[in-house]
């Protein structure tokens, strides 16, 4: 019996540490100026906690087998403690665990300590049940105001712009596409219409709720042009499964150029 | 001073009548095993409906059979639609954290062994203890009933996040009378829970006998202790929550809907609330509870795998600390939840270096049970199989946590199945091994029958490897990015790959599912038909093995125990046997 | 395999006589007493098993924390509601508030007289305060519902205002725990005669009173609040 079990904690052991190091499921190339930074700290944690998931269970499966009773009469050893022992690797895991974290801290500082940086492209990413809309405030660089009472799917008014009577909402453009231009700092403005929903792309390494009653600003740069699927990663009701759009990352120019389509097609 | 009062005394004659014997019994024992059959009820619940889950991600077109006649509008023709997955997940959830994970344990093993453990007759309050119990039970009813009344169970998860959760019918099926009654049975719950921790910290502190001090106590005394503040505290502030979010959904306030919103073409009427606050609510108990649902597991692993290693627990005192410590920062970590939620990232940054903090007991009490085993000599019987998968388990459901606790890491993991690994293996697995290894330990002293060794390591052996085989993989799939709460892969180019990983782990669940059966019929043929058990079949110390199996009515039939020794006295030198029961005249001692 | 228990409990002699032993909570030991010289339960002599005063107490004390720690939670929720948006209106609070808190004042001065009473075994005396207690504790709820009728009238009510959100859960959960206490008080009153001739113990009106005084310093706290967040 006590073969068995360390055998099998072993092998499991092995097995999962294998799976992790072949990278057969990882996560896709990073498309953003933060990301490696993310990248570098998954990896680093992956290998702390790896020689540390090792580390254990083999202890435990070593010790399962060693000190099976061999029904030889004899007793256990008779300890029952030891400070020292006890202090060391509490410390030790202190150290260990808190400093891990501290590493991490210049990422998440730089997401989000800062504001973006002045000049950056701002772009509004509303949710909704169960659709992404963005709005690009156009050449008067300000978005119009929404109105609730405006709102009707069913003539494309995702938002609820006056367009007559609000001069800033004139020249807003609204996209089920998010299209950024390349290695150029983003800001994005996250509104939701009805519950929360959260934007995650997992290329960008980045992911932020879009909370109703509030206006989330996150911001990035994304370093690589393509196309790669939004996620919705809050539930938020039966479709969440099917919440999908695009995110776009195009040249300056196929940038320009979408912008213009796009708002002669408003 | 006159005769004592007429209610104390009437308590320990044994009761005679199936109904008060059975049923409103004020016996903390009988008391104890009716919640562990709750719970028994509950997990089967539970796991057929994470069945139906696991069914549903591999072959969405499946046409399950009597789903339809549960619910012809959730599942037409047995085929689950993504709303009615929605609530399949939202009573999984639901039921197996309530109703399983923080009542077997606490309610159930902590009910039943402790008043003996610590030398009393019963608990502190047997008639508040009865009514726990069926308030308790008149929650499950009133969760189950959600899947018979109205348009089906809510679909906001077991989190229930508002605005999903507040703003009414309109945010989907369920979530009119079913997000109602989802509330009213939580708020039920929580009544509940408080009574029954109430119970356990008096009797705790006030009722043990001679001798029983303190640092004498058991660990799973510790555990049941610790775990009833825990209660006790956050409990209060899930039923705020509740109360807050019910009066939202019919009372007109808004401390949580915000103003401004369109759902499903309709415009709420609420303005200024913060969906935020829900979440900081929620989460200050639902950190707490987590806790709650594993230390009565931890606190039964170091007792089963001491009297099955012949050796005193290592660190006793250290044992004791790391669950305070573990108690006590559990209230200081829930923001580690809402890293992207929109809560100040300020916040955040400090949770996250509270919730490494936490992981420093849990390794205290894993190299401690390391150290037990060192230098042992170890007998397996199934109770300690359970315990030590509980050990391999809770390493790795607790290493996960490490990428978690870190926001720039989370904001790539949270809300994927990388998440659902982690609280799987932690909550899911080790606690549910917890459970499994305080089953097998007490069933003959609960039952006076033994349960069959070879049903309970066919059961133990394939369910060790099936909880790896399903839940490792999620880790993979977490990795790719794959969020949670999806009823569907068809959505999204990326998750289409992953359909093979999904049918490995549904394969698992099935068969690890299946012998539970293994586990159910073993239970029920041994109380009947078991072999009968003796006092101390385990050679175990602690007081409930010094009287029969079962224990007379009032525990000591009469007598009232007097402890010389620690919980922990295996392999003593000198002594006359490899281990001293706590109530042994035997001079010899560990000097506790 | 062990055997019962009992057998290895050898026979001390008993030196004192025997009274109903009370466990106290006095040092680290469970019982006060040192290992070996009291032999503890003896073969033949089943003591009624007491549970002692202490107990209720302790039981006591803990439900008022998690009492606590409900309100906490509303507190917090107020702080942040008000903090976070811009729509809180205050209003005034009814003037009868006042005379409330002094009605609920003096039912914790009432009850402290009867508990007097008690002590000194003056049967009638205890009762009768017991009785003024729970009527000035019914006068405080129906001054509290006249409270809410005069927000009503001014059309100020539950779902009106986020305010008015507060100040209708607030004193609701107050009055609706001072409602259990009512229920307990009249228990009392129901087995104050079994409780003065000592066939009851006293500590369920001790216990009664924590939690009674305790509604009422809940009580100046929920005010204290509504008069100065609101």
């Amino acid at each position: 019996m006590a073969l068995a079990l360390a055998l099998v904690i072993a092998l499991i052991t092995l097995a999962t540490v294998a799976v992790f190091a072949a990278r057969i499921w990882w996560f896709p190339a990073v498309i953003s100026a933060h990301g490696p930074a993310v990248d570098h700290q998954i990896v680093l944690t992956m290998y702390v906690t790896g020689a540390i998931f090792v580390l254990a269970q083999l202890a435990l499966a070593y010790l399962i087998w060693r000190h099976r009773d061999r029904g030889d009469g004899t007793r256990a050893r008779f300890f029952q403690g030891n400070n020292k022992l006890e202090a060391t690797w509490t410390i030790a895991a202190a150290i260990l665990f808190i400093g891990l974290n501290l590493m991490g801290y210049r990422v998440w500082a730089g997401l989000h300590f800062m504001g973006a940086e002045p000049g950056s492209t701002q772009i509004e990413v509303w949710g909704q049940q169960f659709a992404w809309y963005f709005r690009y405030p156009g050449p008067d660089g300000r978005f119009g105001p929404t109105h609730v009472d405006k709102v009707d799917d069913a003539t494309a008014n995702y938002l609820g712009l006056d367009r007559d009577k609000d001069q800033d909402s004139k020249d807003d453009i609204v996209t089920s596409t998010l299209a950024i231009p390349v290695n150029h700092p983003v800001q994005l403005i996250l509104r939701s219409k009805d519950v929360t929903h959260s934007f995650f792309v997992r290329e960008l390494r980045f992911k932020q709720d879009l909370v109703p009653g509030m206006i989330i600003p996150v911001h990035f740069t994304a370093t690589q042009t393509g196309r790669y699927e939004l996620a919705c990663a809050e539930l938020c009701g039966l479709g969440h499964y099917r919440m999908r759009a695009f995110l776009q990352v195009l040249s300056d120019e196929d940038y320009k150029k979408w912008l213009e389509n796009m708002a002669a097609a408003q | 001073m006159a005769e004592v009062v007429h209610e104390t005394e009437h308590r320990h004659e044994a009761p005679r009548g199936f109904i008060r014997r059975y049923i409103f019994s004020l016996d903390h024992k009988v008391i104890g095993i009716q919640y562990w059959f709750l719970a028994l009820f509950s997990v089967f619940v539970g796991l057929t409906l994470s069945i139906f889950i696991r069914i549903h991600l591999v072959w969405p077109q499946a046409h399950i059979p009597l789903l339809d006649k549960l619910s012809p509008t959730g599942a037409p023709h047995g085929q689950i639609t993504p709303e009615y997955y929605l609530a399949l997940l939202t009573l999984h959830g639901t039921i197996m954290v309530f109703f399983v994970l923080t009542t077997a344990p606490q309610g159930g093993f902590g009910n039943f062994a402790l008043p003996i453990q610590i030398g009393a007759e019963d608990m502190a309050f047997p008639r508040l203890n009865m009514l726990s119990f069926w308030t308790t039970f008149v929650g499950l009813v009133v969760i189950m009933l959600t899947f018979f009344v109205g348009d089906g169970p809510p679909i906001s998860g077991w989190t229930a996040y508002p605005p999903l959760s507040a703003v009414g019918g309109a945010s989907g099926p369920g979530q009119a009378v079913g997000q109602n009654l989802w509330i009213i049975s939580i708020a039920i719950f929580c009544v509940a829970s408080m009574l029954g921790a109430l119970n356990f910290i008096a009797t705790t502190l006030d009722l043990r006998a001679r001798g029983m001090s303190l640092m004498r106590l058991p660990l799973t005394c510790w555990a049941w202790f610790i775990t009833a503040i825990l209660s006790l505290l956050s409990f209060a502030v899930l039923l705020a929550a509740g109360a807050l979010l019910l009066l939202d959904r019919v009372g007109g306030t808004s401390f949580f809907i915000p103003g401004g919103l369109i759902v499903s073409d309709k415009i709420i009427n609420h303005t200024g609330g913060s969906p935020l606050l829900w979440q900081h609510l929620f989460w200050f108990f639902g950190h707490p509870e987590v806790y709650i649902a594993i230390l009565p597991g931890m606190g039964a692993t170091s007792h089963i795998v001491s009297t099955f290693a012949r050796k005193p627990i290592f660190g006793y005192k250290a044992m004791v600390g790391a669950m305070g410590a573990i108690g006590f920062l559990g209230f200081m970590v829930w923001g580690h939840h809402m890293f992207i939620s929109g809560m100040s990232p300020y916040s955040a940054f400090a949770f996250s270096v509270l919730t490494m903090a936490i992981a420093v007991p849990s390794a205290i009490k894993t190299f401690n049970w390391l150290g037990t085993i060192l230098g042992g000599k170890l007998r397996f019987p199934t109770p300690m199989l359970f315990a030590l998968g509980f050990v391999s388990l809770f390493v790795t459901g607790g290493l996960s946590g490490i990428f978690l606790g870190q926001p720039a890491i989370d904001l790539f993991f949270h809300d994927t199945y990388f998440v659902l690994a982690h609280f799987h293996l932690i909550m899911g697995v080790a606690a549910i091994f917890g459970i499994f290894a305080g089953t097998y330990f007490w069933f003959p002293k609960m039952f006076g029958r033994m349960l069959n060794e070879t049903l309970g390591k066919i059961h133990f052996w394939i369910t060790f490897v099936g909880v790896y085989a399903i839940f490792m993989p999620m880790h993979f799939l977490g990795l790719v990015g794959h969020p949670r709460r999806y009823s569907e892969m068809s959505g999204f180019e990326f998750l289409k790959p992953l359909i093979g990983l999904h049918e490995f782990i549904s394969l698992g669940a099935f068969i690890t599912g299946a012998v539970q059966l293994v586990f159910l019929f073993n239970v029920f043929w041994s109380i009947f038909k078991g072999a009968k058990a003796p006092a101390n079949p385990w050679e175990a110390t602690t007081l409930e093995w010094t009287v029969s199996s079962p224990p007379p009515h009032d525990n000591f039939a009469g007598k009232h125990p007097v402890v010389h020794h620690g919980p922990y006295e295996f392999g003593v030198p000198g002594a006359e046997k490899d281990f001293i029961m706590q109530d042994s005249p035997e001079k010899v001692t560990a000097g506790n | 395999m062990c055997a019962l228990g009992y057998d290895h409990m050898g026979t001390t002699t008993l030196t004192k006589p025997e009274t109903p032993i009370r466990i106290d909570r006095g040092g680290p030991s469970g019982g006060g007493f040192g290992g070996d010289g009291f032999g503890g339960a003896e073969f033949g002599e089943a003591r009624p098993w007491r549970v002692p005063d202490r107990a209720y107490r302790t039981a006591m004390w803990m439900g008022l924390t998690s009492i606590v720690m409900l309100f906490a939670a509303f507190t917090s929720a107020l702080v942040v509601r008000k903090g976070l948006s811009d729509d809180w209106v205050s209003f005034a609070i009814p003037r009868i508030l006042w005379l409330n808190t002094a009605v609920l004042l003096a039912s914790s001065g009432s009850l402290e007289i009867a508990r007097r009473a008690l002590a000194k075994r003056i049967g009638s005396s205890f009762t009768g305060w017991l009785y003024a207690t729970t009527a000035l504790g019914v006068l405080f709820l129906i001054g509290q519902w006249t409270a809410w009728r005069e927000l009503a009238f001014h059309g100020v009510y539950l779902a009106s205002n986020p305010s008015s959100s507060f100040f209708y859960l607030l004193t609701a959960a107050h009055g609706l725990h001072l409602s259990g206490g009512i229920i307990a008080l009249l228990y009392l009153v129901f087995r104050s005669r079994a409780i003065t001739s000592g066939l009851q113990r006293r500590t369920a009106v001790d216990v009664a009173a924590i939690y009674w005084h305790f509604m009422g310093g809940l009580w100046i706290y929920t005010f204290f609040l509504l008069m100065t967040r609101f």
